[in-house]
């Protein structure tokens, strides 16, 4: 069973000093990061409208935003008009009561997964287990999380720390039967994973899922993937349940159009995935619930700079590009929801209270490559500054930041602590005492000029 | 308070400030393609799956050929001259599980994307006939190809279960490098009907 996110120790800086030392974690993340970096731009060059797209992306995500509430109500009446049952829960806990109710109800005590990162956000597998209900991942990534007992570090691999060899160990360790030989080539380790879940598809009855859309107008919900583990889940077992953000939501059918050319190019640099499946309420017999949570997603809406972040499609192009997740990896963020996205998204959803959560909105140079390749444009250093204006602060930082201001916001002030700094530079350590040493381990303090810029430009200009 | 009015209200009171906005639609919905078999063959090799290109007359032969040996999932409304005399396997699971592939039409197909979309129509299947079995053969029609995403949203119909396939079952997991093959048919071969 994968462990959960919930109550992690420690900050951000500490995660990540941990995770770089680790000189095989950061080859497998600089591997992977950069191959997908190339296929996503190149797939994305193809099309000479993408602005446009993203434009239009952006807007519908913005509009449903707008009214949610209006939009909520119609998928509503569209998935009950075609046989579905629809659930609404306020947090993780009235989710996982609702889907284990639902599960014990069919008597059944084994459950297939498509991978979801809103069953992970909840600890649904954890909650189940509770109940003596057994979460089996499906997703190859999921699997090899969950086989090896480890965290989720990327939004669409949660196994991208992990490479070849390591993963062929993990199969050979807790695979029931391995094929003989197994090497570590790809296509061997995906044959495997084929034959540990073949007989587990064909006899499941119920199945969780999450979905990546959800049609307001028509009451359709889409899962996109590629291996067909999807459709396993989706389409055998006789009852289904899916577990949505409220924000998954799109008006209308016609939407659909940007999202699919948006998704698939930004996430796994292809024109489009395998496979995506749409369905609408009850399908070729089978009995379907929905259930809609919120956990936490209305606070951000209420958040007039913050709430963009609900415009994500999870596609992880931020996650690929960024050069602090290259280097810390996913777990260092302490959440399911790692990279650029996570550092805006699990402050505003589980609020700033632990000290993890609030170093978050640091974990960031601010070099904006995120926002460039969004496909729903999120201004994500934006959100970030934003946020470390609202996290808390300690009393000295507090206090220094006053004064700074007061120095720096008037220029007769300011000019007059240049030209004391300039007095006393030669007394100015190379390294800082106390806590102010932190910046210095790893920087230089830059040099005091001998005379400040205004001083030299009085002299200067003055005839 | 249910949980359904108080999420409602918690909605209304967060976005009540919020402006309006408008959509802009400037991108292509109808791409300009000349030759859309030509591309659509281009890209579903792409992603390695198996693709011919023929007249009409000739597919008829050219899937007796592709099923022979194979005992084959045909499902209803397939054209007859289409399900050939490959043998035919039953309708369970296990019989689909067992079975040697499945062969079918299709509703709309994508040029630009190589896309083939199922929506369980005549000799279309149900969903899990087009997926336990292993080997997919799918005929497409020239005149079912579309040049973009924007024309087959437009074409489909939201109330039957739809499938996009592009090209066979494969995963990105390991090292984020495409591989083919794992819970879905691991052969598609697709025949373009000129």
């Amino acid at each position: 069973m994968s462990g959960t996110f919930l109550g992690m120790p420690g900050n951000f800086p500490k995660n990540a000093e941990k995770a770089v030392q680790d000189s095989q974690l950061r080859f497998n993340l600089r591997k992977a990061t950069h191959t997908i970096r190339g296929k996503r731009a190149s797939v994305v060059d193809e099309l000479p409208d993408w602005q446009e797209l993203r434009a239009a992306g952006k807007a519908i995500k913005d509009e449903t935003l707008r009214h949610l509430d209006r939009y909520l109500v119609q998928l509503e009446d569209a998935v009950t008009g075609a046989g579905g049952h629809v659930h609404w829960a306020r947090d993780a806990a009235e989710a996982n009561r609702i889907v284990t109710g639902l599960v014990k109800a069919t008597g059944e005590s084994e459950v297939v997964k498509v991978k979801s990162m809103a069953t992970q956000e909840i600890g649904l597998n954890e909650a189940l287990a509770e109940h003596g209900i057994t979460a089996y991942e499906t997703d190859l990534a999921e699997l090899i999380v969950q086989l090896g007992d480890d965290f989720p570090s990327h939004i669409l691999v949660p196994a991208i720390h992990r490479n070849r060899a390591e993963i062929r160990e993990i199969f050979l360790d807790k695979m029931a039967e391995t094929p003989e030989g197994l090497t570590d080539e790809p296509a061997a380790l995906a044959e495997a994973a084929r034959l540990h879940l073949r007989e587990r598809f064909l006899r499941s009855k119920v199945a969780i899922s999450g979905a990546n859309f959800m049609v307001a107008e028509t009451g359709t919900l889409v899962v996109l993937e590629s291996e067909g583990n999807g459709r396993m889940c989706l389409t055998l077992p006789e009852t289904l349940i899916s577990v949505v953000g409220i924000e998954k939501l799109l008006p209308s059918w016609r939407d659909l159009e940007v999202f699919l050319q948006l998704l698939p190019r930004s996430s796994t640099g292809e024109r489009m995935n395998p496979y995506t499946s749409m369905w609408t309420g009850a399908t070729e017999g089978q009995d379907f619930h929905l259930v809609l949570l919120d956990n936490g997603r209305t606070d951000v809406l209420a958040d007039e700079v913050g709430r963009q972040a609900l415009r994500c499609i999870r596609c992880s192009a931020c996650l690929n590009v960024c050069p602090v997740y290259e280097r810390a990896g996913g777990h260092a963020y302490g959440s399911v929801y790692p990279g650029p996205i996570g550092a805006i998204l699990t402050p505003q959803l589980r609020g700033m209270g632990s000290e993890l959560d609030a170093s978050l909105p640091y974990a960031s140079s601010l070099c904006g490559a995120c926002y460039d390749v969004c496909p729903v444009a999120i201004d994500i250093p934006e959100v970030l500054v934003d946020l470390r204006a609202k996290a808390p602060h300690g009393r000295a930082e507090r206090a220094g930041m006053r004064v700074a201001g007061w120095v720096l916001g008037n220029e007769v002030r300011l000019a007059k602590a240049q030209r004391l700094a300039t007095r006393f530079r030669k007394l100015v350590p190379r390294r800082l005492p106390g806590p102010l040493s932190a910046w210095t381990d790893t920087r230089d303090l830059p040099e005091i000029p001998e005379e400040s810029f205004r001083d030299w430009w009085e002299r200067h200009e003055r005839p | 308070m249910s949980a359904r009015e108080e999420i409602l209200g918690r909605i209304r009171q967060a976005v009540r400030d919020a402006p309006e906005v408008g959509i802009p639609r400037g991108y292509r919905t109808a791409a300009r393609v000349d030759d859309l078999v030509g591309l659509f063959a281009e890209r579903v090799d792409d992603y390695r799956a198996i693709v011919h290109v023929l007249p009409s007359a000739e597919v008829p032969a050219k899937i007796a050929e592709l099923v022979r040996g194979r005992r084959m999932v045909v499902p209803d409304g397939l054209p007859e001259e289409w399900a050939g005399e490959a043998e035919r396997a039953g309708g369970s699971l296990a019989d689909l599980d067992a079975a040697g592939g499945v062969v079918t039409g299709c509703a709309v197909a994508i040029a630009e994307t190589g896309t083939i979309v199922l929506d369980a129509g005549p000799g279309q299947g149900t969903r899990a006939q087009t997926l336990v079995p292993d080997y997919h053969l799918c005929v497409v029609r020239a005149d079912q190809i579309v040049a973009g995403v924007p024309e087959a949203v437009a074409r489909l119909d939201p109330a039957r279960p739809l499938t996009w396939i592009s090209g066979p079952s494969a995963t990105s997991d390991i090292e984020l490098n495409r591989v083919e093959g794992v819970h879905g048919p691991r052969t598609l071969e697709v025949i373009v009907s000129t």
